[in-house]
């Protein structure tokens, strides 16, 4: 892995529109209860404009980030050999549907581990008007070779 | 914001008072409707043949369900998902899901700290299969106020 892509920003992603029934399906799938996730009703009785999503639906909008940073051509990131070490979301505001989202990576850190490099790339998301919704962190584990 | 209700009040809580604790069931259904609501389609998650090449013990759970999951009893406790304002796992241990028995994820999330000044606490996420921790360092953060 080339240590050189430390620091490196690429451009943003085409902006992500946030669902309502994306929302209600991320929800379902990790288990959720909250009505607030599923009820239109009940999250604008909270003070939403409507269904909040869960917090780790970040990682949907995060994904197109990683994709590039997995695509550069001189990262030298084999796919087939990463792992994913941690993961972080830090929120400015919940994600609500109806939010049109833009996400910029950056990387962060690059280190070897012996003979493993460990990437972290850190992803901003704003709204249309710039500001923070979420930085979601993650930490790709690139094994060496056995 | 209106109506913000919290089911946890910050001047109840103590350090290492257990919030809440709760055991999840899942299934390869869980994790095919995993995969479809995120995006995720890695074939380690739902082809047994797949998992095997690359030396695996068997089918996985996506980290990120069992990040999403995980959180939850915490949601539920403060009755609002916008209440999470950061939220950290790193991976430790792989989960397996068998095909027709699934696996149980238990999650015990008990306070770490209290930030008075801040109106927030950091609630800690004890995540476990069979006992063995399958998370490190799940941390999340809520606002109170």
């Amino acid at each position: 892995m080339n240590p050189a892509i430390e620091g490196r920003e690429f451009p943003p992603v085409a902006p992500y529109l946030v669902g309502r029934e994306k929302v209600r399906e991320f929800a379902r799938a990790v288990l959720a209860t909250s009505p607030l996730h599923l009820d239109p009703e009940a999250a604008r009785a909270a003070g939403y404009a409507d269904v909040v999503a869960p917090p780790t639906f970040a990682v949907v909008i995060q994904e197109a980030t990683l994709a590039q940073l997995l695509a550069e051509p001189d990262a030298g990131i084999d796919f087939s050999r990463v792992v994913h070490g941690d993961q972080r979301f830090t929120f400015g505001r919940p994600i609500v549907a109806g939010d049109e989202l833009t996400a910029t990576l950056r990387v962060a850190s690059v280190k070897s581990l012996g003979a493993h490099s460990m990437v972290t790339a850190e992803t901003t998301v704003t709204d249309p008007d710039g500001a923070h919704v979420v930085t979601a962190v993650s930490t790709l584990v690139v094994r060496g070779d056995e | 914001m209106t109506a913000r209700p919290t089911g946890l009040d910050l001047d109840a809580l103590a350090v290492g008072d257990v919030v809440v604790e709760k055991d999840y069931r899942l299934t390869r259904d869980t994790l095919v409707r995993y995969a479809g609501a995120s995006g995720d389609f890695n074939p380690i998650h739902y082809r047994d043949d797949v998992a095997a090449s690359v030396g695996l013990p068997g089918v996985l759970a996506h980290g990120m369900l069992t990040m999403g999951l995980a959180v939850q009893p915490v949601v539920e406790a403060v009755g609002d998902p916008g209440r999470v304002t950061d939220y950290q796992v790193r991976f430790t241990r792989p989960v397996v899901v068998d095909p027709a028995e699934g696996v149980s994820v238990t999650v015990s999330a008990k306070v770490g700290a209290l930030f008075p000044d801040e109106s927030s606490a950091r609630v800690d996420l004890t995540v476990t299969v069979g006992g063995t921790t399958v998370l490190g360092k799940a941390q999340v953060r809520v606002d109170l106020a």
